[in-house]
């Protein structure tokens, strides 16, 4: 018995020691970030800056309050990623309880319809080709139509009703002389609360932190969300001095802009990432639930 | 039965004999036609958004001109196909897609791992901490990953060559250096999405009766041979669909992000077929031939998909379908 308990204990060390060598490494870049973004961006270009922030300065977060662009690509953002979830809810919810009744006919093929787009799609071009032709191009419909719903959320979405609205309550209700629609609005949405919290939370997630579809739909910068906007000044580095400040000084020597472009640069990673990181540990039993019910196979 | 199925009988019972079988649909559609109506929005949009798209694959097949269209450009066979296959990029694009993705796949059982060692975790403080951690990067968007990456491998600024300088080495361009792509691309991915990954796993592990672990502990054993008989036969199902769907999207993984980390000096080793795609396509407007190169993209995925889970069935007996 004492053998073996020790050999749990050395298990248990050798477990959660990995374990925290682990986190660390995914821990410590992200600490980084949020220090870098208040540091002396000198000591954090020539490498003094490890975990802790050296030489606080609000500098770069004063110069992002004052940036236009990045307050347009936020505010664009917020709007493509709230009614994108709008109509996301309005077109998946009515389809996923229609679908999860079973005196629907043709439910089968109806399933297929759906789920075969998971298989096979026309791709990139064409379908690039079909919003230009509709003429979403560089509007706002192109960047909440393509991709609205997904083939994966109504399965789950549908299995969710399935499991959820109790069948002699809908019953009772139709005995009563309720139509579908009045059924769907006042017993199975009110019921359906946990399955709009994960699929507002995921789809808004996706939708703030997409670039690749305003990439290629949108070509007027004053559309661009935020994503494009950190692309700009994170990738491709193409924010000109005048955009790095509202009072842009003539001749500013190329170090001190160099300066400026790395404190905005760790500043602009935490601003645009706060609205997720606050709002992460509160709906993080949510998001689990959305993780786990998304892998449940019919 | 419900009540509705009982009351639908007993209606049919009355005036069977008249009764056709249109006739039935027509008055079972007269009774649910809301049902459709709830129907229609999502109908219409995978009819426009990816029904037609998959008519317009055709264009592969054309010589696209945009003042006919596609219904209107001439018919060209397999030509773009042909140039594709005989171009001198042809080889360069399979190599680098294949060698990202098999690589990525390489690393497929280091979030089963994490989870059997969150499952051996006793104190739950610890336990949860480690998670809510562990997932933060999945919410991390891939324009800010990028921008990390490159702020963190920029060989004069960037805190991996600090890192490397502080050891007394020399500062390495990674991001131009093509050889290091692959490891860049794959472990900031994994970076990103281990944690996440591991979740369902856990779930899966959650399910395991704690009986089979209290019955093999008295029989004498160990931790590491209990998770070898019990945990890991427990979550093989769940493995086994993840690893389909995941070689279902086998050539289409994150080209988001490659296409974010690529540069002129790195293209040797980070041109994709996706990203060629995008180049191609969208910035050269050689729509018909970029097509033609995507279509090939997804039939070897479609394949590989099929494959997959024949294999999966026939040796496991989990599979999708």
């Amino acid at each position: 018995m004492y053998r073996s308990l020790s050999t749990d204990r050395v298990f248990d060390f050798i477990n959660n020691g990995l374990l925290l060598i682990v986190i660390g490494m995914i821990l410590f870049p992200l600490l980084f970030v949020v220090s870098a973004s208040i540091s002396d961006p000198n000591l954090v270009n020539m490498g003094q800056v490890w975990i802790w922030p050296r030489g606080i300065t609000f500098e770069g977060y004063q110069r992002i309050l004052h940036n236009n662009e990045i307050w347009m690509g936020y505010l664009n953002s917020i709007v493509y990623t709230v009614l994108g979830t709008l109509l996301h809810l309005v077109v998946l919810l009515p389809c996923a309880y229609a679908l999860s009744r079973k005196e629907l006919m043709g439910k089968k093929l109806i399933m297929w319809y759906f789920l075969l787009t998971m298989m096979i799609g026309g791709g990139l071009i064409p379908t690039y080709l079909l919003v230009k032709q509709l003429g979403m191009l560089n509007t706002i419909w192109s960047m909440v139509i393509p991709g609205v719903v997904g083939a994966w959320d109504i399965l789950v979405a549908k299995t969710f009703f399935q499991q959820n609205v109790p069948d002699p309550l809908v019953e009772a209700a139709k005995v009563d002389g309720a139509s579908y629609f009045y059924i769907f609005l006042r017993v199975a949405l009110p019921l359906s609360l946990p399955i709009i919290a994960v699929m507002s939370l995921f789809h808004g997630v996706g939708l703030w932190n997409q670039y690749f579809n305003a990439l290629i739909y949108l070509n007027d910068d004053s559309m661009y969300p935020l994503q494009l906007v950190l692309r700009k000044i994170l990738v491709t580095q193409e924010m000109r001095s005048e955009n790095l400040s509202s009072s842009a000084i003539q001749g500013e020597a190329l170090a001190a802009q160099a300066r400026i472009a790395s404190i905005l640069k760790y500043g602009v990673i935490v601003v645009s990432s706060l609205p997720l990181l606050i709002a992460y540990p509160f709906l993080q039993r949510f998001f689990l639930k959305g993780a786990l019910v998304g892998s449940i196979k019919e | 039965m419900n009540t509705v199925e009982a009351l639908d009988q007993a209606g049919q019972g009355t005036d069977r004999v008249s009764q056709s079988a249109i006739a039935t649909v027509l008055r079972n559609f007269r009774r649910t036609w809301q049902l459709y109506v709830l129907l229609l929005p999502a109908l219409l949009y995978f009819f426009i958004l990816h029904y037609i798209p998959l008519y317009g694959v055709q264009i592969a097949f054309k010589d696209y001109m945009a003042t006919k269209g596609i219904w209107g450009s001439p018919w060209i066979g397999l030509d773009h196909f042909q140039r594709f296959f005989n171009s001198y990029y042809f080889k360069d694009l399979i190599r680098n897609t294949l060698v990202l993705n098999v690589y990525g796949l390489l690393l497929f059982p280091l979030p089963i791992l994490l989870a059997l060692s969150f499952n051996e975790v006793k104190n739950a403080t610890f336990k949860k901490w480690a998670q809510t951690i562990t997932y933060a990067p999945h919410f991390i968007s891939t324009v800010v990953m990028a921008g990390m990456v490159i702020a963190f491998l920029d060989p004069e600024t960037g805190l991996i060559n600090s890192i490397i300088k502080v050891f007394g080495g020399n500062a390495i361009p990674f991001l131009i250096i093509p050889q290091w792509f692959k490891h860049i691309f794959v472990w900031s991915g994994q970076w990103q999405g281990l944690g996440w990954g591991a979740i369902i796993y856990l779930a899966a592990l959650a399910g395991v009766n704690p009986d089979l672990h209290d019955a093999a502990s008295v029989d004498g054993a160990s931790r590491i041979r209990r998770i070898w008989h019990i945990n890991i036969p427990a979550i093989m199902p769940t493995v086994i669909i993840l690893f389909i769907l995941t070689m279902g999207s086998f050539m289409s993984i994150g080209f988001e992000k490659v296409l974010l980390l690529q540069n002129a000096l790195n293209m040797s080793s980070s041109d994709v077929i996706q990203t060629f795609v995008y180049r191609s396509g969208l910035l050269q407007s050689e729509y018909s031939f970029s097509a033609a190169v995507g279509l090939f993209d997804s039939l070897i995925n479609v394949v590989l998909l099929v494959l997959t889970n024949l294999v999966a069935r026939r040796t496991t007996g989990n599979s999708l379908w």
